[in-house]
């Protein structure tokens, strides 16, 4: 600065003739400058033109793209109602906190800022990460499902500050009935990494649950329906601001099932909170009326995902309330397969109804030592095939087991559904266990011993049924042969494929009247097994067959007190049945695990199905 | 001569080298301030849409206008000399607040630019667009023409002062924009064709230099971006995408005022800001882009007039310089939202949303017709 002022103060200034060839100078190069202008101004004009003339059209798209979402809306999944039309399972709006990644610009200080708002477990954390990872563009991912008032209220409070964040409502399923059908309609729950590679994400968009198990697990395709979609015009924070177009999704199909309600109330009470299971047939149609499995759980637990400790808690129970006893409990059938045995023995001529053995309290096979005794001590005396079955005795089929065969018991009892799956329309079941002289050369590699048929054909040693089998079986008896299979869904639904496995049994009418006859008396004559339990005052007429299963073997390894293990070790009380005889309108299996009364629970099922019926006849006839 | 024949042509219509016209007994180039006027009218227009129809920042942006025009008139009353003679001391003036700046300077949004006096702070670095044609202008204007290379030296040191100091602040692109109307008095005194043509030379290396030495992460990332804006969509790339998104969905027509979905959607950022352009572009299309255009061509076109002129030499660098940087803000602006230039925070002269850049221009235009209507003692053009 000092220059200037000193070079100033001394020079000569604006001499006419330097100036004005200096401002010459100027005015060229302000010609230039203006030549420059006009050069620039042509490249933004053509910049401009090259936007928005040539590169219209794309660009033009690109801007419909940002400003329009295409939105998959989920379907509603289907319902699912009981015979009385009483819903079971249903979808109640909830409110989720979802989170869209790419509107997300840190997302660990997002997640910690909703933390302060409303707590967060680590568990919905991890889940959260997760499903982020695999999520598809612009998806919201849900981070917090069943929102209170009060934190949906927070959030929209804070939503400036929380980008990326949505509160949508969301319907969720509900279980109006709680752990009453855990096992038959079982439940929903968060779509896992598995189930995620087999699933079509198409049908998937939108939708985080899946079935389980149960019916929900069965009817999975149909339930779901198929989603539609909605293009939505959007913000850059993703708010929707209107909707442009939209495409309804196609709901589930409801189902309606032949349970009752209030039947499997009735069961559940008559249970009386024991171990054990219950399976109620429809003989006409093969309808699951009432399938019980005790101790059962809520389902409703699982539906948003369930905390690993509650989930820890019921998987290691000792229990087992996850497991359902009806189709994946096998249990020795014991005496109650005994009427089914019956039936063989007579239509393959082994024995005749009148045909009398006299039982001394045991059975010995020739040229061993070895007592087959029965179940009491001193004997029957002379007994029939209807005593022997209203008595349970064990003896008289000791005695002809050599004769009729294990084959043939196999091939005859297959046919009643031992051995094999039910077909019901849940895949939690096990097929039990028919033995036959190729089944062990299969298993063991041995060949069938002699002994080994005298413990089959009580329902003991290797023979296993669930009891949905053994209500199954009994139906049948009570059909008199005329197929029917259990399922629980009463529609013939397309693309459900269920098992069709045997037809209608052939024998003749006497022998179905024999055992018929010789099953109500073990209700009703005064020495029948069942008669002083369940047999007096009974205002129809029932079959059934008792049944005492010897518990084998227990859970090896852990460390159950001694009382527990004792009490685990006592035999089971089995019990099948079905009334009115001459119209027969139910079927059942009861199985009490380490503990009596296992006709009684049957007593109390029938008693509640069948009395307001009687009376409603009653009144019919009296008018 | 060829250009005082040209500028005696274009000067007959408007009437003003004949007798004097009663504005310009108050100093106003009542030509120019209609054309700002309707700039300022459409900047106003425009700035209603881009803000999300936003009134108060409409009355606001008024308001400024309002102040910038009244500025303009207060300069255009102070005579071209007295600037000369002032400049040393507004000079001095201006760099001390610059070093201010760098040691009492009010930190915002990583950057040091602002000094914080009672009830208002302001950026000396504006004051400093005012000065720098002003002291490049006088020192040239006093020294014979073409500048000798050690007039050259000292005008350069003048520029490089604040340019530096801005440039530590960080705010790259002011200082650039403030080098640059230093350059321009430099260049229009008619600096010798191979000494521009060396310095193009050597700007090579001093590129190299400046992008390893001076600049800082985020303007390196600015030029990054600029240079492949798809590498990143969701981060810095979002800037240039969108709104070249928003200026081509425009189409020839656009989509009607309002109606600009990138723009009210929010999805182009900074659109009442240094983005506003886009907005135009959108909602009215190429039609609209080239009447805006056009009203910049108007009053750079009077500029231009003006300085040829211009009775004095100062007057004719100063009214040059002054244009010709007006210009580059519509170039350098325009540029970067369109995609061809990197984004350098430039906004829209006159248009876009900001107090300080308008009162700034608006006093530039003020010294512009302050040239126009000051009649100096040796009037070059008799």
């Amino acid at each position: 600065m000092q220059v200037i002022f000193t070079v100033n103060k001394y020079m000569p200034v604006n001499t006419l003739k330097d100036h004005k060839s200096e401002q010459r100078i100027v005015s060229i190069r302000v010609w230039l400058a203006l030549v420059f202008i006009l050069l620039l101004a042509m490249v933004l004009v053509s910049r401009l033109f090259y936007l928005q003339v040539i590169k219209y059209d794309e660009l033009s798209t690109r801007s419909e793209e940002n400003r329009i979402l295409v939105q998959t809306v989920p379907p509603v999944r289907g319902l699912i109602y009981d015979r009385n039309g009483n819903l079971l399972a249903t979808n109640r709006s909830s409110k989720t906190l979802s989170i869209v990644r790419e509107r997300v610009d840190d997302m660990d200080q997002l997640l910690s800022d909703i933390g302060n708002l409303v707590p967060l477990s680590d568990n919905e954390q991890t889940r959260f990460k997760k499903q982020v990872r695999r999520r598809r563009p612009f998806e919201a991912v849900p981070l917090k499902f069943k929102l209170n008032d009060e934190q949906v209220a927070l959030i929209s409070v804070n939503q400036f500050r929380l980008p990326g964040v949505e509160v949508n409502a969301e319907l969720v399923r509900e279980y109006t009935e709680g752990s009453s059908f855990a096992h038959s309609v079982g439940y929903v729950g968060r779509i896992n990494d598995r189930e995620l590679k087999k699933l079509d994400p198409a049908l998937y968009s939108g939708t985080y649950t899946i079935g389980k198990i149960g019916l929900e697990r069965f009817y999975e395709k149909l339930l779901l329906g198929k989603p539609g979609y909605q293009e939505v015009e959007v913000n850059v924070r993703g708010r929707v601001s209107r909707v442009l177009k939209r495409v309804d999704p196609v709901p589930g199909q409801d189902l309606h099932l032949y349970i009752d309600t209030g039947l499997q109330d009735a069961a559940i009470k008559a249970m009386d909170g024991r171990r054990g299971s219950v399976a109620v047939l429809d003989p006409k149609t093969g309808g699951v009326m009432a399938m019980v499995s005790n101790p059962a759980f809520d389902p409703n637990l699982f539906v948003t995902g369930i905390a690993y400790s509650t989930f820890d808690d019921l998987n290691t129970d000792i229990e087992r309330p996850l497991y359902n006893r009806a189709t994946l409990g096998e249990y020795p059938p014991a005496s109650t397969v005994k009427p089914v045995v019956a039936l063989g023995l007579l239509s393959s001529g082994t024995v005749k109804a009148e045909d009398k053995i006299f039982d001394k309290g045991w059975f010995q096979l020739p040229g061993s030592e070895h007592k087959f005794r029965n179940w009491k001590r001193g004997g029957d005396g002379w007994i029939n095939l209807d005593k022997a079955i209203y008595r349970s005795n064990d003896t008289y089929f000791y005695n002809f087991a050599g004769k009729y065969g294990i084959d043939r018991m196999h091939d005859f009892l297959s046919e009643f559904g031992y051995g094999r799956k039910t077909g019901i329309d849940i895949y939690e079941e096990r097929s039990g266990l028919l033995p036959s002289t190729e089944w062990k050369r299969g298993a063991y590699g041995q060949p069938w011993y002699p002994g080994e048929t005298i413990i089959a054909i009580i329902g003991q040693g290797y023979m296993l049924a669930t009891p949905m089998q053994m209500a199954e079986a009994v139906t049948l008896v009570a059909n008199r042969g005329k197929h029917v299979q259990p399922r629980l869904v009463r529609e013939d639904l397309p693309d459900v494929q269920r098992p069709q496995w045997g037809e209608d049994i052939e024998l003749k009418e006497v022998d179905w009247d024999a055992v018929i006859k010789s099953m109500e008396n073990v209700v009703s004559h005064k020495r029948g097994t069942a008669h002083w339990r369940i047999g007096r005052n009974l205002p129809y007429r029932m079959a059934g067959k008792t049944g005492t299963a010897q518990v084998v073997s227990i859970a090896q390894g852990e460390d159950y007190d001694a009382e527990k293990l004792k009490e685990f070790q006592r035999d089971h009380s089995l019990f099948v049945a079905f009334a009115p005889i001459e119209d027969p309108q139910i079927a059942l299996s009861v199985i009490v695990e380490n503990d009596k009364g296992a006709a009684n629970v049957a007593r109390e099922i029938m008693d509640y199905y069948l009395i307001p019926k009687l009376k409603e006849n009653a009144e019919k006839e009296g008018k | 001569m060829a250009s005082q024949d040209f500028v005696r042509q274009l000067d007959e219509p408007y009437g003003f080298s004949k007798e004097p016209h009663w504005s310009e007994k108050f100093h106003v180039d009542i030509v120019l301030l209609g054309f700002l006027l309707i700039l300022c009218g459409a900047g106003l227009f425009i700035l209603y849409s881009a803000s999300g129809q936003n009134t108060s920042m409409v009355i606001r942006q008024a308001l400024y206008m309002v102040v910038g025009v009244v500025g303009m008139i207060v300069i255009a009353q102070i005579p071209p000399r007295m600037l000369m003679r002032l400049s040393p001391w507004i000079y001095a003036g201006g760099v001390a607040l610059l070093l201010g700046v760098l040691f009492v300077g009010i930190q915002s949004k990583g950057a040091q630019r602002w000094i914080q006096l009672p009830g208002f702070r302001f950026q000396p670095s504006e004051i400093i667009k005012l000065i720098m044609p002003i002291v490049a202008a006088t020192y040239l204007s006093k020294r014979p023409l073409p500048p000798s290379l050690k007039d050259i030296i000292v005008v350069l040191a003048i520029i490089g002062i604040p340019v530096v100091l801005i440039a530590k602040q960080p705010d790259l692109g002011t200082s650039l924009l403030i080098g640059a109307s230093g350059l321009f008095v430099l260049l229009l005194a008619g600096l010798r064709k191979r000494i521009i043509f060396s310095a193009v030379a050597l700007a090579v290396p001093a590129v190299w230099g400046m992008w390893h030495f001076i600049m800082r992460e985020y303007q390196k990332q600015r030029v990054l971006t600029f240079l492949n804006p798809e590498s990143d969509p969701w981060g810095s790339g979002w800037n240039i995408i969108q709104s070249k998104i928003a200026i081509g969905s425009g189409g020839l027509y656009g989509k009607g005022y309002l109606m600009g979905t990138q723009s009210q959607l929010n999805f182009l950022p900074e659109s009442h800001t240094d983005f506003i352009i886009a907005v135009l572009a959108e909602e009215f299309g190429l039609m609209g882009c080239l009447v805006l255009l056009g009203l910049y061509a108007l009053i750079i076109g009077r500029g231009l007039m003006i300085t040829f002129q211009a009775s004095s030499l100062f007057g004719r660098l100063l009214a040059g310089s002054i244009t010709l940087t007006f210009f580059v803000y519509l170039f350098v602006n325009i540029g970067m939202v369109s995609g061809i230039l990197p984004v350098v925070g430039v906004p829209l002269p006159l248009v876009s949303r900001g107090g300080t850049s308008l009162v700034t221009l608006m006093a530039g235009f003020g010294m512009l017709m302050s040239i126009h209507t000051h009649k100096t003692f040796l009037d070059i053009r008799r």
